[in-house]
């Protein structure tokens, strides 16, 4: 049963899903200031790129310190709570058959939203707010940053009330029957996290909002540290719980696969709620001021329980891919699902190259620079970004930007123009940031702190700097930096061009991307029933293999610094 | 099935509301709450 209002509620002509119209208003109108957001920080991307490689140094200090708040402002705050709003609103009407709760509290959460990210831009442009995206205590930035913060998380959380209330009404008017979809499921948790980040948000940024005005007296640094990172790193696990999400939507839009086991992957989901925003822990690893007990427990006991929901999803999403195309006939060898996937269809290439690189390069890294032992090694190195760039922007952004090929056909109603085009970009920023990471990582290895704008401690009076080899990873990074932006900069005008002047698609199907054709016949049971999954089981065991060897040689790296005799 | 013979799993996993508390809840406690106290009892460290 329904409870859409009257003339508020449209069939996709593509998928036969009824869309809220006030919901779809407040996606558009995030997606497009998402994107805006998003323009800002790749901008500030390519010239920090610039910047950090040495042979070209573009930026003076200044500056790069300004345009690094402002990349980390815009890209892991509003680019990605614009975005997750968007994605909020899509799961708990469309896929839910409701209308959405409030319209007037949707516009209240956009303004204050938008209102707050244009104060802190406008602030950190006009060098009043140097203080970097952590803005540590006792940096002071003026008092509109700190607003500006307060109010983008108090709309985004008003946004996830709205979210919630929807799901309630949803229930309550029996709009759909038994539990939620699973793509729901993950939006929900995706919700929790992001009320606890919300929160800690707001109780870190008042007191620093009234010191900044000279109300109150200067919070406690340690104290400060301990509960931004409960707004900084846990806002980045709603986007890994979105991403997850996203993984599952895309993978059945372009695949048709289904969700392996809906028990074993909502428990998956259940471990993120539990246990995900434990890891903020990891960036108190080297502070005096708490204790061995809390960071061995927060990072380690506690924390795995949600790596291995990352394992599950690992697993679950790529083996439904898999079976999936078994069941339509590409059964040949341990990779002929793989092989035979629609590569040339962005929205199934930006999930798998994000699925990849969050698995392989985000999940490794994270994990092992998660281990206190470990942590001493890489704390506030290069390493740190080389570790949240594959996770945050080779995963999450790269998932999000295939989403994005859907939600422009399917809810702007608009077709993309330079198919050609939109097909090869999810490769060139993939290739990019993998480059970037890779440069990061490696250079990092060798000591290069990360936020620094001089490694080579330029007119120190001790000899300083890095040797050659360093250089080359640091060259790496600059090029696969540039490599990203390029990608990126073709999905923004990709997206604004059918946007804006696409050719509309209503009353139609969209324009499909690439989809694998059914090879078997309807009575080929054989195929269609198998639900093995090797190639899958292959995959994971080169990630366990590889994971090992990683772990292990950073154990190794650390007796070279740390000799027990 | 009836509603009265889910699962608990499955109870919960339909409980959003549940899952809300406890997301809440866990990481606040083990996190926050762990944190503050510890930094909170921290002693003043004697100045040479």
């Amino acid at each position: 049963m329904s409870n859409h209002l009257e003339n508020q509620v449209r069939t996709c002509d593509t998928t036969g899903l009824p869309v809220c119209l006030t919901a779809q208003k407040f996606i558009k109108l995030n997606g497009v200031f998402a994107v805006i957001f998003l323009l800002i920080g790749a901008i500030a991307a390519v010239l920090l790129a610039l910047t950090r490689w040495p042979a070209v140094h573009l930026l003076d200090a200044q500056w790069y310190y300004r345009i690094l708040t402002a990349h980390g402002m815009n890209m892991l705050i509003f680019w990605i709570l614009f975005i997750e709003v968007a994605i909020l609103y899509f799961a708990c009407t469309t896929l839910l058959n409701s209308r959405l709760f409030s319209k007037k509290i949707a516009w209240v959460s956009f303004v204050m939203m938008l209102v707050g990210a244009v104060m802190v831009n406008v602030i950190v442009f006009i060098g009043k707010a140097d203080v970097l995206m952590t803005s540590y205590i006792p940096l002071l930035a003026h008092p509109v940053f700190y607003l500006g913060i307060i109010l983008v998380a108090v709309g985004t959380l008003i946004g996830v009330y709205n979210f919630f209330a929807t799901v309630y009404i949803a229930k309550r008017d029996k709009t759909y029957d038994g539990s939620v979809p699973l793509v729901v499921f993950g939006a929900i948790a995706a919700a929790i996290i992001a009320v606890v980040t919300l929160l800690h948000g707001a109780v870190v940024m008042i007191p620093t909002f009234t010191w900044s005005m000279g109300w109150t007296a200067q919070p406690d640094p340690g104290w400060y540290r301990l509960i931004w990172w409960g707004l900084g790193h846990q806002s980045q696990q709603v986007n890994v719980c979105a991403m997850v999400s996203v993984w599952y939507l895309l993978a059945s839009l372009t695949t048709g696969a289904k969700p392996l086991n809906q028990a074993v992957c909502r428990s998956a989901f259940v471990l993120y709620i539990l246990f995900i925003n434990l890891a903020s822990a990891h960036h108190l690893l080297v502070d005096p001021g708490v204790g061995a007990g809390w960071k061995i427990w927060n990072t380690s006991y506690a924390m795995y329980l949600a790596v291995l929901a990352s394992m599950i999803h690992g697993f679950t999403v790529p083996a439904s891919v898999e079976i999936a195309q078994r069941a339509k006939g590409y059964v040949r060898g341990l990779f002929g699902w793989l092989t035979n996937a629609p590569w040339k269809n962005p929205g199934f290439s930006a999930f798998f190259l994000s699925l990849v690189i969050f698995g392989f390069i985000g999940g490794i890294t994270g994990v092992t620079l998660g281990t206190q032992q470990i942590n001493i090694l890489a704390h506030n190195t290069l390493r740190i970004p080389g570790h949240f760039h594959a996770t945050v922007v080779g995963g999450t952004s790269l998932a999000f930007m295939g989403l994005i090929y859907y939600v422009v056909p399917l809810i702007f109603q608009r077709e993309f123009y330079a198919r050609s085009l939109a097909i090869i970009q999810p490769y060139i920023f993939g290739i990019g940031i993998v480059m970037l990471s890779f440069g990061m990582s490696f250079a990092g290895s060798a000591g290069v702190p990360r936020r620094h704008w001089d490694v080579e401690f330029t007119g120190a009076n001790l000899a300083a700097g890095f040797d050659s080899g360093t250089h080359l990873w640091l060259g790496v990074m600059g090029i696969g930096g540039v490599l990203a932006f390029i990608g990126l900069l073709t999905f923004i005008l990709l997206t604004v061009a059918a946007v804006f002047f696409g050719k509309s698609n209503k009353g139609r199907a969209m324009t499909p991307w690439a989809t694998p054709k059914t090879l078997v016949t309807e009575g080929d049971v054989d195929a269609t029933e198998d639900h093995r999954s090797p190639g899958t089981m292959t995959l994971v065991i080169i990630l366990l293999v590889t994971f090992v060897v990683y772990y292990f040689a950073n154990w190794l790296a650390l007796t070279d610094v740390w000799h027990v005799r | 099935m009836s509603q009265d013979k889910k699962h608990p799993l499955q109870k919960l996993l339909d409980n959003p509301w549940l899952l809300l508390a406890l997301g809440v809840l866990i990481p606040v406690l083990s996190y926050t709450v762990w944190g503050w106290v510890e930094l909170a009892t921290l002693a003043p460290a004697a100045l040479p």
